[in-house]
């Protein structure tokens, strides 16, 4: 396919659009408020007010600002309707005809939530219909893949994403270019491409929105990696959970296939590449990626010691690069505006932009884009309205292996380094925002439970370690505690934390090491004292 | 023969490349505990007491999985290594119900001397007592899941070695168990040639020979070393 023929298909996508468009959120989060019921209401309205020929209704994916949910769009206005019951549509289409009052709750569009956000990853989320191949060419999907192919070598591909400085958004936060580089330099002529979409962390829910509402983003930014390191095949782990998901993105696939834009001979080029998918149980710990490569080569889901990594030797033995969702989503940008644009966003050690998922004890939960270096305050209190009928003690950032963040560290800028420093990390983006009525203990606690319970057993800090030291945390909370517990509650957050295989383990002990950085009181207060036994 | 030459507790050894610190330890006289470790099989860095650290790199590191490098200085005990291999074998007692007095491999175990090596004579963490079974449905041969501690030396004996199967692991945590077959009884498992590799490799007196009383369980693990070099250089084909 040439250029010229993929601006067409979207050229005559914009020409079948009706001029009017009333988006409606399909996403998961908006479908368990019946969405659904809402569109087939607003469908049926247009019929019966005679709009069908000028304003059509559209499923679209996620729009942000989930907890308000079922929420309505109408473009080119821009008008928002946030928890739209089905019986309020019809109000709201003949409000399109003759201009009544629309008996819905309306959004402010100009909130902060929305003008404080920078969407690379999300650009498209919310506006175009997931299920069609054609909403997404024709705002402009596909550009990059085909740029990349006819314009780039993969080297130059390559120093494209070194150069703009992205780092995986899975966690960890290394650097993609230098990642991608390992595995492109690395010898064998089969490789794999793999994208971890095995999300599980408490709170949050970016990953599986962003598959859900733009499935085609991620396999165009699979296929440039994919191009750029020299692999043909690819996986997507993602979890059964994820039922939406994994049914859009087959579409997808499929959809992508007929047009050759996956599959063989790749626009018409020497290179192929296909796209599987697997579906995972649900497991926590199949998001490391010793863990999910086994669970994709059929074995259990455990991890194994790194060194050697995927780069060197991944699936199958097979060098395999391995990105989170977001990360692949970046890629199709940086390649369409080059390195230099992505890396002019953000601060010096944190390039571009980190999609959150912002939930807890606050006004306006949902999901956000936001350029890297805004401060927490800014999300917290500007963009998420602050904490209904009380204030902000902490923010919970990285899930549970990252750690709570005083209100005191509310200025603290998103940044890499600078939530490490404060004894946190930017984990995949699950923040999680508490009230002054919370108990940091039970937020230790909680987490501890989770990763208890998912630790997948193989080494015995993680197995037993784990289990020991939620132990600890009931007896202090029960008040049979001591300070002696609380010194050994100490002593095993640093072994585990240091001994663990994987990063399961590894992290387990990061939400009870920051509580007790930034709320010691609240353990010591409930701690008994030493009693002597004669 | 490529060699790597470098430092174990500041004794300078060489090694054919490619070994792991652990072999290299082994050829130098130096001790680094084990449990999960054995001859002969598959190394999956699972009970971490043979952690170690290495100058230049914050992350102890596996001894019997990391790869010996040129000029790497390698620390095998230093007080934070005793102090958190003293911790794991405190969990491991912790987490299972190991009670010497009553057990067949009393004064053979490898649990119990590690125990004593690291001089750990009681565990600080609490007891969880578990409930967990006893399968005596194999004619020669039992598991008492109780005395378990899953360093998965009997999964990898079955497999690689005699390469039936038999054995594997099923849930995960605190649920832990490792099961014959799909989690059948031992004895209903037709997979299972009754050759005893596991009974020789188990470290405790988790998987025994039928009859066998208190203390009266030994193994023989150069029965498995013998297998498998036998095997790998071939000594069986005409």
């Amino acid at each position: 396919m040439e250029l010229s023929e993929l601006l067409e298909i979207g050229q005559q996508e914009r020409t079948r659009q009706k001029p009017i468009r009333v988006h409606c959120c399909t996403s998961t989060g908006c479908q368990a408020a019946n969405s659904l019921g809402v569109k087939k209401k607003l469908e049926t309205a247009v019929n019966r007010n005679g709009l069908s020929d000028r304003v059509e209704v559209v499923g679209v994916g996620c729009m942000g600002c989930c907890g308000r949910g079922p929420l309505v769009q109408i473009d080119p206005e821009n008008l928002v309707y946030e928890e739209v019951t089905p019986e309020q549509a019809p109000s709201i289409i003949s409000g399109l005809k003759d201009s009544s009052v629309v008996e819905a709750q309306p959004g402010d569009p100009e909130h902060p939530f929305f003008t404080k956000q920078f969407k690379i990853v999300r650009e498209t989320s919310g506006k175009i219909d997931p299920e069609r191949i054609e909403d997404y060419i024709a705002a402009g999907g596909y550009q990059g893949l085909h740029r990349a192919i006819g314009e780039f070598t993969p080297s130059e591909i390559v120093n494209e994403v070194s150069k703009s400085g992205l780092r995986g958004r899975g966690g960890a936060g290394f650097p993609t270019g230098l990642k991608w580089a390992t595995v492109a330099k690395a010898p064998g002529d089969r490789k794999f491409v793999i994208c971890n979409a095995d999300e599980g962390d408490p709170g949050a829910f970016m990953d599986r929105s962003v598959l859900e509402s733009d499935p085609h983003r991620v396999l165009e930014g699979m296929a440039i990696a994919a191009y750029a390191v020299g692999a043909s095949e690819g996986f997507i782990y993602v979890r059964a959970e994820y039922p939406l998901a994994i049914e859009r993105l087959q579409k997808a696939i499929k959809q992508a296939k007929k047009y050759g834009i996956l599959g063989t001979h790749i626009f018409e080029s020497q290179f192929d590449f296909k796209i599987n998918i697997r579906i995972g149980a649900g497991a926590f710990v199949c998001g490391e990626e010793t863990a999910l490569m086994h669970s994709i080569e059929g074995k259990r889901g455990n991890p194994t010691p790194r060194p050697p990594y995927p780069a060197q030797s991944g699936l199958w033995g097979y060098s395999t690069l391995i990105n989170n969702v977001e990360t692949f989503c970046n890629i199709p940008a940086i390649v369409t505006n080059g390195g230099d644009w992505y890396a002019s966003i953000g601060t010096e050690d944190s390039k571009g932009t980190k999609v959150f998922a912002l939930t807890g004890k606050i006004r306006n939960n949902g999901l956000i884009e936001v350029p890297m270096g805004i401060t927490l305050r800014e999300i917290v209190e500007e963009m998420g309205g602050g904490v209904p009928g009380g204030e902000v003690k902490a923010v919970q950032t990285g899930g549970p292996s990252g750690g709570c963040i005083p209100a005191s560290l509310l200025d603290t800028p998103v940044s890499y380094d600078s939530l490490a420093q404060v004894g946190s990390i930017m984990g995949s983006g699950g923040m999680v925002v508490m009230d002054n009525q919370t108990s940091m203990l039970e937020v230790a606690k909680f987490y501890m439970e989770f990763c208890r319970s998912e630790s997948c057993g193989k080494c015995i800090p993680c197995r037993s370690g784990t289990v020991q030291m939620y132990h600890l945390l009931n007896k202090i909370s029960d008040g049979e505690a001591t300070e002696a517990d609380l010194e050994k509650l100490e002593q095993l957050c640093e072994m585990v934390k240091h001994t663990s295989l994987c990063g399961l383990g590894q992290t387990a002990p990061n939400p009870v090491i920051s509580t007790l950085r930034y709320f010691r009181h609240e353990y010591s207060e409930l701690l008994q004292p030493e009693t002597i036994n004669v | 023969m490529p060699v790597t030459t470098l430092t174990i507790d500041g004794t300078p050894v060489a090694v054919e490349t490619g070994s792991t610190i652990l072999e290299a330890a082994q050829e130098a006289g130096v001790r680094i505990p084990t449990l999960c470790h054995l001859d002969g099989v598959s190394d999956v860095g699972a009970c971490r007491l043979c952690l170690v650290e290495i100058t230049g790199t914050r992350k102890l590191l596996p001894a019997c999985v990391t790869e010996v490098a040129e000029e790497m200085e390698v620390h095998t005990n230093t007080e934070k290594l005793q102090e958190y291999r003293r911790m794991v074998v405190e969990m491991l007692f912790s987490e299972g119900n190991h009670v010497c007095a009553v057990c067949v491999s009393n004064g053979h175990c490898e649990l119990q001397n590690m125990a004593v090596e690291l001089g750990m004579d009681h565990s600080r963490f609490s007891y969880r007592f578990p409930q967990r079974d006893v399968d005596i449905s194999h004619p020669q041969f039992g598991i008492d899941h109780n005395r378990c501690i899953f360093c998965t030396r009997c999964v990898r004996v079955c497999d690689e070695l005699e390469g039936a199967h038999v054995w594997d692991v099923a849930h995960r945590c605190a649920g832990l168990k490792i099961v014959a077959g799909l989690d059948q009884p031992w004895g209903d498992v037709d997979a299972c040639t009754s050759c005893g590799k596991c009974v020789d490799a188990c470290p405790t007196g988790a998987i025994f020979r039928k009859g066998s009383t208190v203390a009266e369980m030994t193994r023989d693990r150069g029965k498995l070393e013998f297998l498998q070099q036998a095997r790998e250089k071939g000594e069986w084909t005409r």
